[in-house]
């Protein structure tokens, strides 16, 4: 009973917020119903009793992604009047992706209505739903026991894109500049070699 | 509680969810008053660092003094800025001292005493401590005025930089303790250190990991000497600038929970939550929730006698102690421990016993059971 109500109420959710994501005029109130989907989202995946999953959802998407994404909507300062003037230049586009996204939800549809399918174990047997295993140590022990080596072949990638960005946008620093700091020679600076205590006569400047 | 409301002849499910929101409205009350009361504790502590009285006019002691600003909040009016987002200038308050409430659904104030004691424990408090910037961001930005926008944004830089350092060291933490339960991770540091002392804080490993954790849990909390949101001398009071009323109270309330979570956070992950700081039995006989609520509030105190007595760090230091010293840092002992543990054999010892599973977990892992039988004939 409880189980259904917080199902229909988390994808209701989702589906409306999705729905919002797109509908709403304002970019920002875009990702912030982005955000209440990818929440939401969580929710269902609390229900199916993949709460690990739920977590990373909520602290990737919802705590990283987002808040990048969220930063550059409230930065830039778009015309989005003028974006949607292509509207119609970009229709066909548009439609050819809503057809390609309807074509793979049928054909998800369709093989989960076959029988989805089977996990298997490293030795080959059908994956047993074994209880008293938790999420994290199931997730765990396939990502770092069977597939470690697209593991690491992803975290390759991700690290070579990263050094990528860096190098893109890295402008250098001109010798002498003022941007570079040395935090060391900060540091190590006494007052003596900054202030100079000086008594002047009245009516006198100082000397410096 | 759930045989309580059982006992009124109510299904189990249903008894389960009225226990469920008894308990959370119980510790919400709890986290409030607590909250009202270390509010006076922290202007105290500040007051008697620069030679002042502090409150002392309403209630004895000024104990009340709280309470009667909460009154005069609460009675004033509301203003939103015309200019302002007012959906969203609205909803942020509300953001912020939801999640700021909604992080103490894991933490064990006892043995067995935890509203939900979930398997993630550790992973939903970086999921929910990583919402907190979505109030900050949003009140920020819908207030429509730079100075609030200015704070945002750093608010936002910093609890992300910081909150990479926590996840490293939690990981630090959660390998040691070989569990992300927070019961779990209390009991793995019973006789931790040489079976004398309970702990992690004793371990000359975790040592240097608690110092990265505490500083960056003062960052994450934006307290001095990293409160650059609200720096008055540049941003007039940081996001919450075009607030009044309940709203701002909202964000104060807020802030001061997150702190609590925080010195609570230090308390389970490296002062054995409830245990008694030495493994003796004489000590064991003292309630649980004494020790955890003392560990706790002497942390608080240590917030704000730094609070009283750090000057406030240039932003540009901030990020630098976070990313160029506090990550590599918590990145050399994550690969140092985990060294260390797999030297040792630690990770061939089974898991240690988490404590007995309240019965409200039961209906949880429950719910997965009933749809995978839906399932299968399909």
């Amino acid at each position: 009973m409880i189980q259904a109500l917080a199902f229909y109420l988390f994808a209701g959710v989702v589906i409306a917020s999705a729905v919002m994501v797109i509908m709403s005029r304002n970019p920002v109130h875009s990702v912030l119903w982005l955000i209440l989907a990818f929440f939401n989202a969580a929710g269902l995946m609390v229900l199916v009793g993949a709460e690990f999953i739920a977590m990373l959802l909520v602290i990737v998407y919802v705590g990283a992604v987002a808040v990048l994404f969220l930063f550059v909507v409230m930065m830039l300062d778009i015309d989005f009047a003028a974006m949607r003037a292509g509207l119609v230049k970009n229709f066909p586009l548009g439609i050819a992706i809503a057809l390609v996204l309807l074509a793979e939800l049928l054909l998800g549809l369709g093989a989960y209505g076959a029988g989805g399918l089977e996990l298997g174990t490293p030795d080959g047997a059908a994956m047993t739903n074994r209880p008293g295993v938790s999420n994290i140590e199931a997730i765990g022990a396939l990502l770092y026991g069977r597939y470690i080596v697209l593991f690491e072949i992803a975290g390759i990638i991700l690290l070579v894109a990263m050094i990528g960005a860096i190098v893109l946008t890295y402008r250098g620093t001109k010798p002498g500049s003022r941007s570079r700091q040395d935090v060391g020679k900060q540091i190590r600076r006494r007052p003596e070699e900054a202030t100079v205590m000086k008594n002047p006569e009245y009516g006198k400047g100082v000397d410096l | 509680m759930t045989e309580f409301f059982q006992s009124f002849g109510m299904p189990y499910e249903w008894a389960w969810t009225v226990a469920t929101l008894a308990a959370i409205v119980v510790i919400s009350l709890l986290v409030m008053l607590s909250v009202a009361m270390v509010i006076f504790v922290d202007r105290k502590v500040i007051a008697a660092v620069s030679l002042r009285r502090g409150p002392n006019v309403v209630g004895p002691f000024g104990l009340m003094q709280s309470f009667a600003d909460g009154l005069k909040v609460f009675l004033q009016e509301t203003i939103i800025p015309s200019a302002a987002n007012k959906g969203i200038f609205l909803l942020a308050p509300i953001i912020t001292f939801t999640v700021a409430l909604a992080a103490w659904a894991v933490i064990p104030f006892d043995a067995g005493w935890v509203v939900a004691d979930i398997n993630v424990g550790l992973l939903y408090i970086l999921a929910i401590s990583s919402l907190g910037v979505y109030g900050v961001v949003m009140s920020g930005w819908a207030s429509n005025s730079k100075y609030p926008f200015f704070s945002a944004m750093r608010a936002a830089a910093q609890m992300i930089s910081y909150e990479v350092s926590i996840g490293f060291v939690l990981v630090c933490v959660v390998l040691w303790a070989g569990t992300f339960n927070m019961s779990g991770i209390v009991e793995a540091q019973r006789g931790h250190g040489l079976g004398i002392v309970n702990g992690f804080f004793f371990n000359l490993l975790l040592f240097p990991i608690f110092v990265v954790f505490f500083i960056s849990a003062l960052a994450e909390t934006a307290r001095a000497p990293f409160d650059l949101t609200e720096a008055e001398s540049e941003l007039v009071a940081g996001y919450q600038t075009e607030y009044s009323s309940m709203a701002f109270a909202l964000f104060w309330l807020g802030e001061y929970a997150n702190i609590l979570l925080m010195c609570s956070l230090c308390t389970l992950l490296f002062f054995g939550g409830w245990l008694p700081p030495i493994d003796w039995a004489p000590l064991y006989i003292v309630p649980g929730i004494f020790w955890f609520l003392t560990k706790t509030f002497f942390f608080f105190l240590v917030f704000s006698w730094i609070w009283a007595t750090v000057p406030r760090y240039r932003y540009d230091q901030l990020m630098r102690l976070g990313w160029k010293v506090f990550l590599p840092m918590s990145l050399v002992f994550v690969a140092a421990i985990s060294g260390y543990l797999m030297a040792i054999g630690h990770f061939d010892r089974p898991a240690p016993d988490a404590p007995p599973i309240m019965e409200e977990t039961e209906f949880v892992e429950a719910a997965p059971a009933v749809q995978g039988a839906e399932r299968d004939p399909s």
